[in-house]
C-alpha cells in the first residue's frame, strides 16, 4: 500500500456508503477483532462487542492497523539507510558528516526552528535579518510562493481554458508555451531582475513563471478532454457561456487541472529554493546558500529534510484540495 | 394542400466532406409527425438515423433541406428538444436532483425556487427515482441512470422529445422495464416523440409508426408503417395479436431481406 492511499482513506470513510455499512454490521458473537481480513475499504466487517460504540471502536483500530502496515516498511528502510549512512561516513576525516555528527553539530539548529518567529493575534512575525531559525526562513519562502505560485494558479487556469476551448488560441499560443516550458527557473532570473529592480517581486515572478505552464497545459488538455455528450447536454439546456464554464466546463476539468495544479507546486518549490540561493537575504535557499558559505555542511543536511518535508506537504495538501473539490463537484 | 405536421423534416440532405471527396449520408428525408405521436426510426448501423436526429435537436445543421417545429425553422440546439442520450449522459459531479435541476433551472425560468424543485421532485416520482433524489449518478445502476435521463428530458417539457437509443447499452430485463416506464409516462404526458432503436421488438410495442431507412451512403426513408395496436399496450398481451406479428414481420422482413445488414453483404 502507498502512502497515498493513506491519505484517501479519510475520505472513503466520510463516504455515506461506507459510515451506512458500519451501523449496519451485524454482531458476530465474540470474533476476536484480530481476525479481521486486513482487506482496505472493507470496514467494520467484524463488529465484536454489543455495545453500539464497538464497530466504530473496531473500525478504527483497523484502520491505525492499516496505516501502521503501510508506514511501517517506509520507517524500517528510513532507520536501515541511516544506519548504513552512519556506518559509512562514521570516520572523522569523512568528507560528509554522519547522522550523528549532524545531531550534535547543527543541534542549535535542529531544536530551535522557531528562533525569531513569533506569532501574536496579528499574525506571525519574523524577525528582520538573517538571524532566524530555519521554520522562520521556510515561512519566508513559503509566503512567496504562496503569492507567485496562487498568481500562475489563476492565470494557468484562465489561459489553460482559453487554448482548450479555441482551436485558434491553441494553434497560436501552444508552441510557444511548449518551448517557454522548458526553460529552467534560474535562466529566468537575469530577465526577471532586470524587469523588476528587487529581489522580492523577481523571485515571485520566478515561482509563477515556472509554476505556470503545467498549469496551462493540463487545464488545456481537460478542457479538450471534456466528453462529447456533456457539451452536448449544455447546447440542448443552451445553457449560458458562464453557466456552461460553472456547471459543466470547470467540474468536468477538476482532475486534468489538480494534476497540473500539483505539479506547479512542486515546481513552484523548486523554483523558490534556486531563486533564494542566489538572490540571498531571507528564505530557506538563502539558509542553504549561507551555511554552504560558512562551510556548515551540517546545516544544509537539515535545510534538506525540511526544504523535502514542505515539498512533500505542498504536494500532498494540493492532492488533497483536489479531491475534495472532484467531491463536492 | 395538406395541412402543416407539427414537426416536418423536408428533403433534409447531409453532405460530410471527407478527403475522398464528399460522402453523401442522408439524402431527400421528407417526414411529417403530428403532434403526440411516438414514432420509432429503425435502420443498420451506419444508416444515418443518429444524424438525422441530432439535425431534429440542432446539434448537427442538414446540408439541404429544413426542419420545422410548429412552423418554426430549427436551426440550433435547444430546450425545447428534449434529447435522452444513449449514455444517458448525466453530470457526475452533480446529484440526481442537480441534474434534474439544471435542465429545469434552464425551461422554468419565471418559476419560484419552490416551484422549481416541487417539479424536479415529481419528475423524478414519474420515473420512480425520488428516493434516490440525493445520490450521484455513480451511484446508481445503468438503468437507475437512464430513468433520471429520461426525469431530466420531460422535465423540461419539451415540444419534442427525441431518444437516441436510450436504452441499447441496458440488459434486456431492465430495458423492459424502462420501456414500461416510458410507456407510462407516454400515455400521462402524450409527448411528441422521436426515438432511434435497432430494436425490432421495442420499435413496434412502443410506437405509433415505424419509419424504417435504408443502408448508406446517400440513405433515405424506406418504409413507413402504422402499427395499430390499441393503448395501453401490455408486452405479453400485445405479442399475441395479430397486428403485432405482422408489423414485427414487415419491419425484420425490411431489415433483412430488401435491406439487409451492409456488413454481412460486404463479408
Amino acid at each position: 500500500m502507498t502512502a497515498i492511499s493513506v491519505l484517501a482513506t479519510p475520505f472513503e470513510g466520510g463516504d455515506p456508503q461506507p459510515a451506512n455499512d458500519l451501523s449496519d454490521s451485524p454482531p458476530i458473537g465474540s470474533a476476536p477483532s484480530g481476525a479481521t481480513p486486513s482487506a482496505p475499504g472493507a470496514p467494520g466487517t467484524d463488529g465484536n462487542a454489543p455495545a453500539p460504540t464497538a464497530p466504530a471502536l473496531s473500525a478504527l483500530l483497523e484502520r491505525a492497523r492499516d496505516l501502521a502496515a503501510s508506514i511501517l516498511p517506509t520507517l524500517l528502510m528510513l532507520v536501515l539507510l541511516l544506519a548504513l549512512w552512519e556506518a559509512t561516513c562514521a570516520s572523522p576525516a569523512s568528507s560528509l558528516p554522519s547522522p550523528s555528527r549532524v545531531w550534535t553539530e547543527s543541534h542549535e539548529v535542529i531544536v530551535h526552528p522557531f528562533k525569531g518567529v513569533t506569532v501574536d493575534a496579528s499574525g506571525v512575525h519574523i524577525q528582520d535579518g538573517g538571524d532566524v531559525g530555519i521554520a522562520g526562513h521556510i515561512l519566508t519562502s513559503l509566503e512567496r510562493v504562496a503569492i507567485g505560485y496562487g498568481l500562475s494558479a489563476i492565470a494557468g487556469v484562465a489561459l489553460g481554458i482559453l487554448i482548450g476551448q479555441s482551436l485558434f488560441a491553441f494553434r497560436a499560443l501552444d508552441p510557444l508555451f511548449q518551448v517557454l516550458r522548458t526553460v529552467p527557473p534560474l535562466a529566468w532570473l537575469p530577465i526577471s531582475l532586470a524587469i523588476f529592480q528587487q529581489a522580492g517581486p523577481s523571485a515571485i515572478f520566478l515561482i509563477f513563471i515556472t509554476a505556470i505552464w503545467p498549469i496551462i497545459l493540463n487545464t488545456a488538455a481537460g478542457v479538450q478532454n471534456i466528453p462529447p455528450t456533456y457539451r452536448n447536454v449544455g447546447r440542448v439546456l443552451a445553457l449560458s457561456p458562464l453557466r456552461y464554464l460553472l456547471r459543466i466546463m470547470l467540474p468536468a476539468t477538476v482532475p486534468y487541472m489538480f494534476t497540473g495544479l500539483r505539479i506547479g507546486v512542486g515546481m513552484s518549490w523548486l523554483a523558490i529554493v534556486a531563486a533564494e540561493m542566489v538572490q540571498g537575504g531571507t528564505g530557506i535557499g538563502f539558509f542553504i546558500w549561507d551555511s554552504y558559505n560558512s562551510s556548515l555542511l551540517t546545516d544544509t543536511i537539515v535545510a534538506l529534510i525540511w526544504i523535502g518535508m514542505v515539498g512533500f506537504s505542498l504536494d500532498r495538501l494540493v492532492g488533497w484540495i483536489g479531491r475534495r473539490v472532484a467531491r463536492q463537484g | 394542400m395538406k395541412q402543416q405536421a407539427y414537426l416536418s423534416l423536408e428533403g433534409i440532405g447531409v453532405t460530410f466532406e471527407t478527403r475522398k471527396g464528399p460522402f453523401t449520408a442522408l439524402q431527400n428525408v421528407d417526414l411529417a409527425i403530428d403532434k403526440g405521436q411516438f414514432v420509432a426510426l429503425i435502420g443498420h448501423s451506419g444508416c444515418g438515423k443518429s444524424t438525422l436526429l441530432n439535425i431534429v435537436a440542432g446539434l448537427v445543421r442538414p446540408t439541404r433541406g429544413v426542419v420545422l417545429l410548429d412552423g418554426g425553422v430549427i436551426d440550433r440546439p435547444g430546450p425545447d428538444r428534449a434529447v435522452i442520450f444513449q449514455d444517458h449522459s448525466l453530470l457526475p459531479w452533480l446529484t440526481v436532483e442537480e441534474n434534474v435541476r439544471l435542465a429545469v433551472d434552464q425551461t422554468m425560468k419565471s418559476a419560484s425556487k419552490a416551484e422549481r424543485r416541487d417539479w424536479v421532485l415529481h419528475n423524478l416520482e414519474l420515473v420512480h427515482m425520488a428516493h434516490a433524489a440525493a445520490k450521484r449518478p455513480g451511484e446508481l445502476s445503468g438503468g437507475m441512470k437512464q430513468r433520471v435521463g429520461i426525469a431530466r428530458a420531460v422535465a423540461m417539457q419539451p415540444r419534442v422529445l427525441l431518444m437516441d437509443e436510450p436504452f441499447g447499452a441496458l440488459d434486456a430485463l431492465t430495458r423492459a422495464s424502462l420501456q414500461d416506464a416510458v410507456m407510462e409516462i407516454q400515455a400521462r404526458l402524450n409527448n411528441t416523440v422521436v426515438m432511434i432503436t435497432h430494436d425490432v421488438d421495442e420499435a413496434v410495442l412502443l410506437a405509433d409508426r415505424v419509419v424504417m431507412m435504408t443502408n448508406g451512403p446517400a440513405a433515405t426513408i424506406g418504409e413507413d408503417l402504422a402499427i395499430d395496436l390499441a393503448r395501453p399496450r401490455n408486452r405479453i398481451e400485445a405479442a399475441e395479436t395479430p397486428a403485432y406479428n405482422h408489423a414485427r414481420q414487415a419491419v425484420l422482413h425490411f431489415l433483412h431481406q430488401r435491406y439487409s445488414n451492409p456488413f454481412d453483404r460486404a463479408a
